[in-house]
């Protein structure tokens, strides 16, 4: 059923669609409103058979995540930036314990300085913890992510993230299609774990594991994950069949079959991007986009496919590897070594910067005529640094960065974007 | 089942004949259909009072449930060493989880229980001081908040033995370890306020507080038995001396386990919904010389000169539990 | 494709209005994406929030730039904010005042723009006369329909009874029609 809807909420209704048993929850922006929901769906009994736990840190979220999971309850939770930092340790014993838990990401920076506004920091910062990440484009990707990652988890008793970002997507109203119950009844299958603590069987999960069999252990990590490059277009696929409409995949190219330059951006600035691309195709530049779905597993082979022709790479990131530049980047030149075409790193959107039209253009255009930088930050204000960098040579005690970029900057309650 | 009014120990030592005992009131550990929940063949120690306590408690949380019993395990020596194979120990279905989540994950076992309908099965959540009273704190007070049904044990053998014996919150002032080592002018750790966690959890009002021993097994047992009759949260601390990090004999880990609850210094008790419903009362009060003497952590204290100045101040804190919880009033020895 | 940017402080519902102004143009049948400013919820504090509607998918997420509409839920700040940066030059302006852009003092910037249509009404006397407070954002959108003709007023009093309850929709659709009817007014007296 169509309907205009916030994003979280949608997320909301669908994580509930998918017949959740446990969801524990804890409050961070701009994740919240989700975990409300849910908590509202189930205390007004419209989610039943579903235990709803308020706990006192995301650390303590996931945990119980985890033993509900390994219970043999199909668990949920939903985090965010700081959040996901401090449950960090339970993200890697998830996936280590290989538990299919669904965990919402309302993707925002990570501090300090402290910023509630949306970046990818913090998936990025898990991107190496086991789990699948998934990333979408909209609020209508987002409802069809989660109904495919419930089954994708389960399918391979691997955790996913279903990495949404913050406020663009999470507290923007848009259409969604909402799938009906008996649609997602048919797509996602009661949970059969593949492990349960059960007094019949007994078993021992999260035994310490040694030298003699830590890599084997590990390797079967990274081979789950290597079947998930099948699963996830796999399920994709049936999904459309099933729901009638094209969402999730690996990745999702937008006129780059002809393209020479190639635009590759994860979650909704794909939206801003496709926009540009347009324009720019209307005025004769042979440019195209790719946003990647799946992050982890990263669709090297995919992605080859999908840049067959393109001269030159723009990767668009909304995280920053501080020393050495881009992350997602990173990952797509490993994808194309030996391809020997240049791989640009676009830093936008930290902390909430908004992604404009106007600049993504200059940049494409610029690397379309092989002008752009190795390694650029979209919309940095040169002269604020500069000024910045000269106190910090003049003065020994400069005093904190933040604030004196702060003072710089001025008032910005007046400002617009 | 209360024993304290059956006396036919023998004469100084406490021990309990099983053998003199009707069937119903043996002990689970006397039991043929004790289940060995942790079983031999484990790497722990010798003279380990975690390995001893552990194994008390599950069998007897494993009768009172018919042997329907999820354990969730900290990190920690009783996770080392009963987990790796071929030494895994655990016939019961066990998960380790992290060091500071234990509480929280079997709110999770419990959650996915109730969702299932399945509530004969119970969940126990067991970990050391460390695990317990300082990284995992922040979970189990949010269980106890919640009274999530859980029984969480805490096996407390006052340092973080599994690292090598660094000092933790439960560390008792002036008691050597790794990191507050008996140097300087004031050797061993710090005079502190101390972290009274049994207090702390009662301060919660949770339905059932227990502290316990490894010099009393059966009062071990009945407690456990106690705490599995009641739903919601619950909690019992049980002190098990560890001869590694106390520097003691294998064979004196029972002796000093009692010698703590004798002199004061471990104070055994219950309470419910955060008011003290019963105390062991000590039966021949023995000085905290008795006991630390034992330990080479203490060693410091008598070695190369007797600290008495020091030893008074410990001796007061044994007098003070035994005035605040009433120790030693209405004997009836 | 039609941008609205909505300026007010934070309780006055600036979020919701954007919202149902979203949920009107999708019971059109159009495709509308609403979001806020994303600022701290604080009470106060100067505070957008913006509507895109069109006849086909919006794939844009910037802020709007360069809007189309403008309703401005509060007049101090208008000197405070740039509220009128990248507005269009044959864009719409609605004021919540009881007051004319002359006396608020807004006569050069107009005189500037002589395409820009702008209008003032009283939304938050509106309200209160009819919900009891003065909560402008549901009467100014229906200004905004009569002032834009960008969507039908029954889609604004539908929005508004999705998004509120009982007597506060019935409330706020009375003070919408209000507004909607005195806009009605000003543009048939202009013609």
């Amino acid at each position: 059923m169509l309907k205009q809807v916030e994003g979280s909420r949608a997320v909301a209704e669908a994580v509930a669609l998918c017949r959740p048993e446990v969801i524990c929850a804890y409050p961070i922006t701009p994740q919240t409103h989700i975990v409300e929901n849910l908590g509202e769906m189930v205390k007004a009994e419209h989610l039943t058979g579903c235990e709803f736990i308020n706990v006192e840190s995301e650390f303590a979220a996931l945990s119980v995540a985890i033993g509900a999971s390994a219970t043999g309850a199909r668990a949920y939770t939903a985090t965010a930036s700081q959040g996901l930092l401090f449950m960090a340790e339970a993200v890697y014993n998830a996936s280590g314990l290989g538990l299919p838990i669904v965990m919402t990401i309302g993707n925002r920076a990570i501090g300090a300085p402290i910023n509630i506004w949306n970046d990818q920091q913090d998936s990025m910062s898990m991107r190496d913890a086991g789990w699948i990440q998934l990333f979408a484009e909209t609020n209508q990707e987002a409802v069809d992510l989660h109904i495919q990652a419930v089954r994708l988890a389960e399918e391979l008793s691997v955790p996913v993230m279903v990495c949404v970002d913050g406020f663009i997507l999470t507290h923007a109203y848009e259409r969604v299609d909402m799938p009906t119950q008996e649609q997602v009844d048919a797509f996602v299958p009661s949970y059969e774990p593949r492990q349960i603590l059960d007094p019949a069987e007994p078993v021992t999960i999260g035994a310490m594991v040694g030298p003699e069999a830590f890599t084997e252990v590990r390797y079967l990590a990274h081979y789950r994950q290597m079947q998930a490059l099948w699963l996830i277009p796999e399920l994709a696929e049936e999904f459309e069949q099933q729901f009638g409409r094209a969402s999730g995949g690996l990745v999702h190219p937008y006129r780059s079959e002809d393209a020479e330059t190639l635009v590759v951006a994860l979650g909704s600035v794909n939206g801003t991007i496709k926009d540009v691309v347009d324009q720019l195709r209307d005025d004769g530049v042979a440019i195209g986009s790719v946003s990647v779905t799946s992050f982890r597993p990263f669709p090297a082979k995919a992605l080859r496919a999908a840049i067959v022709h393109a001269k030159r790479i723009v990767v668009i990131e909304k995280s920053l590897a501080v020393g050495i530049g881009g992350i997602v980047s990173t990952d797509v030149r490993m994808a194309l070594a030996g391809a020997g075409r240049p791989v640009h790193t676009v830093v936008a959107g930290l902390g909430g910067r908004a992604i404009t039209q106007a600049s993504l253009r200059e940049v494409f255009v610029k690397a379309h005529r092989d002008l752009l930088e190795y390694l650029t930050f979209l919309d940095l204000r040169h002269d604020v640094v500069h000024r910045e960098i000269e106190r910090l040579e003049s003065q020994r005690r400069s005093g904190p960065v933040a604030e004196n970029i702060l003072r710089e900057l001025g008032s910005v309650a007046d400002r617009i974007g | 089942m209360r024993t304290s009014h059956v006396k036919f120990y023998q004469t100084g030592t406490f021990t309990v004949g099983n053998r003199l005992l009707s069937e119903d009131d043996r002990s689970v550990q006397s039991t043929l259909e004790r289940t060995n929940s942790l079983n031999s063949g484990h790497r722990a120690c010798q003279g380990c009072g975690e390995a001893l306590g552990a194994r008390y408690a599950i069998d007897a949380a494993m009768r009172a449930t018919d042997n329907q019993l999820i354990a969730a395990n900290a990190t920690g020596c009783l996770e080392v060493f009963s987990t790796p194979y071929p030494e895994t120990s655990w016939q019961i279905p066990w998960i380790h989880s992290l060091f500071g989540n234990t509480a929280a994950v079997a709110t999770g076992v419990a959650a996915a229980l109730r969702v299932k309908g399945r509530n004969d099965t119970r969940v126990v959540a067991q970990g050391g001081d460390g695990g317990t009273t300082d990284i995992g704190f922040g979970c189990l007070s949010g269980m106890f908040e919640r009274n999530d049904d859980v029984l969480y044990i805490c096996y407390d053998n006052e340092a973080y033995m599994n690292t090598g014996v660094q000092r933790s919150s439960a560390t008792p002032p002036t008691a050597r370890t790794a990191t507050s080592p008996a140097k300087g002018p004031e050797p061993g750790n710090v005079f502190g306020q101390g972290k009274n966690v049994p207090m702390i959890a009662m301060a919660h009002e949770i339905p059932y507080v227990a502290t316990a021993s490894v010099a009393d097994v059966r009062d071990l047992e009945a407690k456990v038995t106690r705490a599995m009759s009641i739903r919601g949260a619950r909690y019992i601390h049980i002190l098990v001396p560890c001869p590694l990090g106390w520097g003691s004999e294998p064979q004196h880990t029972v002796r000093l386990a009692r010698l703590a609850t004798e002199s004061g210094l471990f104070p055994v008790f219950e309470a419910e919904h955060g008011e003290i419903t019963d105390r062991r009362l000590i039966r021949r009060k023995v000085p905290v010389e008795e006991y630390l003497s034992l330990q080479k952590r203490f060693a410091h204290l008598f070695k190369p000169e007797l600290k008495m100045d020091v030893i008074a101040r410990l001796q007061a804190v044994a007098d003070r539990n035994i005035r605040r919880f009433g120790l030693m009033n209405g004997g009836d020895d | 494709m039609f941008q609205v940017r909505i300026h007010g402080r934070g309780g006055q519902g600036v979020v919701t209005a954007a919202e149902m102004l979203s949920v009107a143009g999708f019971l059109e049948g159009k495709h509308t994406q609403a979001f806020p400013s994303f600022g701290s919820e604080r009470m106060g504090a100067p505070v957008m929030a913006f509507c895109r509607i069109d006849s086909r998918e919006i794939r844009l997420r910037e802020p709007v730039m360069a809007p189309d509409a403008l309703i401005i839920q509060d007049t101090t700040l208008l000197h405070q904010v740039s509220v009128f940066e990248g507005l269009s030059d044959s864009g719409y302006v609605l004021i919540n005042s009881s007051r004319s852009p002359a006396v608020l003092g807004l006569d050069e910037f107009f005189a500037r723009h002589p395409q820009i249509q702008v209008l003032t009404v009283p939304a938050s006397h509106l309200a209160l006369e009819s919900v009891g407070r003065p909560l402008p954002n549901a009467a100014l959108l229906g200004g905004f329909a009569a002032l834009t003709g960008m969507i039908a007023f029954e889609s604004v009093a539908a929005a508004i009874d999705e998004k509120f309850q009982g007597r506060v929709a019935a409330g706020n659709i009375a003070a919408a029609r209000a507004a909607y009817e005195s806009v009605v007014d000003v543009k048939r007296g202009a013609a």
